[in-house]
């Protein structure tokens, strides 16, 4: 219990020193900032699949997708979210993540391990395509373009700054509440199907409705994200919803450490930072991304949240052998 | 202990007389930084590093300065994703405090770019990105935009025009299914139609195809040519394909269908295809010669439209900054200076603004032939001109206000009415 509470402290003074330094930065890193923050948020929705619930989702970038280009949409064409509504497109772009998740999880929770990925690879290009081709609605291959800007109520998003801060509260709100979710009775009994879905079902659980529910959560939070982005990014177009975009946010999860929430976030920020931060650097930026990637899932399956594990198991091994050795001493 | 202080001592001395140096130096020529972006990366990486060698050629020849203005090039990798060219092009505004964006290649891009430029107020050059709209109908939500390369229907009016000429009667188009595709087909058709041709299919494999074998069989038999419109690696492929097909008909097609980028990649079956674009490698200008010669010897291949659109930007640049005296106006005021520049000296001939930010420059009709041209001495593919339209201008001939009280050619419009 005592580690669970250093843990919590911990990610609490790494929230305010992020909190208090960025805003110090330059513009450039703000934004930066923000992106990660919102990725960190989709990141996190799979964290719930991926980590609690042991399956793997290659569709998460359909529900961001959504939720983006519903908001540009309502805002482009109606004017909708640009002033105080804006907090009325929150739930919105929520239920309608959950809602489409509510959709494919209907076909997609049959299936477990490599057909899961399949099922939900395949209903997230559907998303793509639809993004592509339904021209009259989406703009096709050139997306839409926030023509409004930000929303506007008494706080002035459309500073960088602000719109920081925002997307920080709901990165906030969102850990808290997969925090709670994750250790609530709903939550353990995700993990016991992550560990023995044949347990779990014989002791009584109805396994498919807790996954479909795990889906469902899964794809709102991925919504919230997609409404953030289409106001980060400004435009929304299908490379927002490609498939990239999926394995980006898996990529995230497991660089970062599946199973422990903030290790999505912390996977977001190392990817922006060395997508978007290195690739002005040096040109061979894809190779260290690369490299990361590699070196994670050879030496580090349990991602970089795993390492003080690792550190701690190797101590221990350390300390037993120390032990054997100074056993025979005595005698 | 002493001879270590002493060295500290002489350190600090030299780090000093190097910053004093250095803070002295600057003070001939001002700074121009210019954000430069292109697709390093990815399926578009050769057609970006093409842009950025035009550009570069240009610098290079000049001493790296524009109007006597020293040039800080700054190149972002975009990849050829409208999201990663926007948050390129703000860490280019926000971190680096460029002057100005050029850039860009696919027309989503230029979309994403136009409204970055607006909110930064900063000047944004698409020395690639051909959508129409840019300067047409959205171009009043960008003030800071102006264009030195092309709009996609632009050289299609006139190739529509060109092949009612050749008495064609029925055409059937086969182009990549986008926004570029629509806009090409939709001039070379409006054009073509106007003249008394007709569309009698229209087919739209998905960009980036590379395997024709589903759509070829479904052309149909008593069309006198196609129209295509391939980007990328589709070109080489469709050609070797329709041809492989046992197709004898004439393909005609859109500039990048048989652009200098993809002809090193074609066969001798693309020999006699015609294709229209502002630009040909094969140009016999002194200008364009000596253009195609420097760029050769330098990067080793001929350049492409990509590349002579990016000299040309620099050459105007140049020009309008030369007039500043080598300052920078700010945005605005420079755009200003830049649309009254008429430039004839540039490799693709003359070229000038229209009233909307687009340039006014002839347009090429080019036949695909076998020959050795500007000396070198092997056979090679050259876009042969065989006829220019000169001083064509966005508009074609309908006139500015009846083209734009038209919508924007789309993938049903101009609507198919011989279609059926």
């Amino acid at each position: 219990m005592g580690s669970q509470n250093f843990k919590i402290a911990a990610v609490i003074v790494s929230l305010l020193v992020l909190l208090i330094i960025v805003p110090y930065c330059n513009s450039f890193v703000v934004l930066l900032a923000t992106r990660a923050l919102v990725f960190a948020i989709l990141a996190m929705s799979l964290d719930i699949l991926l980590g609690f619930t042991g399956l793997a989702s290659l569709g998460q970038a359909a529900y961001f997708g959504v939720g983006a280009y519903l908001t540009a949409i309502l805002a482009n064409n109606y004017g909708f979210g640009l002033k105080w509504d804006f907090w009325l497109m929150i739930p919105i772009g929520m239920a309608v993540g959950g809602a489409l998740a509510a959709f494919f999880g209907l076909f997609a929770i049959r299936a477990t391990g490599t057909y899961f990925l399949m099922i939900t690879l395949a209903l997230g290009q559907c998303v793509w395509g639809l993004a592509y081709r339904w021209n009259s609605m989406t703009g096709g291959d050139n997306g839409i373009t926030m023509k409004g800007g930000r929303p506007q109520f008494g706080i002035d998003l459309t500073s960088d700054i602000n719109f920081f801060y925002l997307t920080f509260g709901f990165f906030v709100a969102t850990l808290l509440a997969l925090y709670i979710l994750v250790r609530s009775p709903f939550g353990k009994s995700l993990l016991g199907i992550r560990e023995r879905e044949l347990r779990m079902r014989i002791l009584g659980y109805n396994v498919w409705l807790h996954k479909y529910v795990a889906f469902i959560i899964a794809g709102a939070f991925g919504g919230l994200s997609g409404v953030l982005w289409a106001h980060a990014n400004g435009i929304v177009t299908p490379e927002t919803v490609v498939l990239t975009t999926s394995v980006d946010a898996l990529l995230m999860t497991v660089l970062g450490g599946a199973g422990t929430l903030v290790g999505g976030a912390i996977g977001s920020a190392i990817v922006f930072g060395l997508r978007e931060y290195v690739s002005t650097l040096v040109p061979w930026w894809q190779y260290v991304l690369g490299g990361v990637y590699v070196l994670t899932i050879l030496y580090l399956p349990t991602g970089l949240m795993g390492i003080p594990g690792r550190i701690r198991q190797w101590r221990n091994s350390q300390t037993k052998r120390e032990t054997t050795k100074m056993a025979p001493a005595p005698s | 202990m002493k001879s270590a202080s002493r060295k500290i001592q002489s350190i600090l001395m030299g780090t000093a007389v190097a910053v004093g140096l250095g803070l002295s130096a600057p003070a001939g020529a001002e700074e121009l930084r210019i954000g430069y972006l292109a697709p390093l990366t990815g399926g578009l990486a050769q057609t970006g590093i093409d842009m950025r060698d035009g550009f570069l050629l240009y610098l290079d020849q000049h001493g790296n300065k524009l109007g006597g203005m020293d040039v800080k090039l700054i190149i972002e990798d975009e990849q050829g994703k409208g999201d990663v060219a926007v948050t390129k092009a703000k860490k280019l505004v926000l971190q680096d405090k460029v002057h100005m964006l050029i850039g860009g290649v696919l027309a989503s891009t230029g979309y994403a770019l136009a409204p970055v430029s607006t909110e930064l107020k900063t000047m944004y050059i698409p020395s690639i990105p051909a959508a129409d709209d840019l300067t047409q109908r959205q171009l009043k939500n960008f003030p800071y935009l102006i264009r030195t390369s092309w709009s996609s229907s632009q050289p299609n009016h006139p190739l529509g025009q060109w092949a009612c000429d050749q008495g064609y009667k029925k055409i059937v188009t086969i182009a990549a299914d986008y926004a570029f595709g629509y806009e090409t087909v939709g001039g070379f058709q409006k054009a073509f139609e106007d003249c008394g041709g007709k569309i009698i299919q229209k087919i739209w494999p998905p960009l980036g195809a590379k395997d024709f074998g589903p759509f070829i069989p479904t052309i149909k038999a008593d069309t006198d040519a196609v129209f295509s419109l391939m980007v990328g690696p589709m070109p080489a492929q469709f050609i070797k394909q329709m041809r492989g097909a046992g197709f004898k008909k004439p393909i005609i097609g859109g500039g990048t269908s048989y652009d200098e980028f993809v002809l090193p990649f074609m066969g001798d079956e693309a020999v006699g295809d015609v294709s229209a674009l502002h630009y040909s490698a094969a140009l016999q200008t002194p200008e364009n010669e000596a253009f195609v010669k420097a760029y050769r010897a330098k990067f080793g291949k001929v350049p492409s439209y990509y590349s002579e659109n990016n000299y040309t930007t620099a050459m105007w640049l140049d020009e309008a900054l030369k007039k500043t005296g080598g300052k920078w106006p700010g945005a605005e005021e420079l755009i200003k200076i830049m649309v009254g520049i008429k430039l004839d000296k540039t490799p693709r001939g003359p070229v000038s603004f229209d009233d909307m930010r687009n340039p006014v420059q002839n347009i090429y009709i080019k036949k695909v032939e076998k020959k050795k041209m500007f000396g070198y001495d092997k056979d090679e593919l050259w876009n042969t001109v065989i006829k220019t339209y000169p001083n064509v201008d966005q508009f074609w001939t309908y006139g500015k206000d009846k083209f734009l009280a038209q919508p924007v050619y789309d993938k049903n419009f101009p609507p198919c009415k011989f279609c059926e």
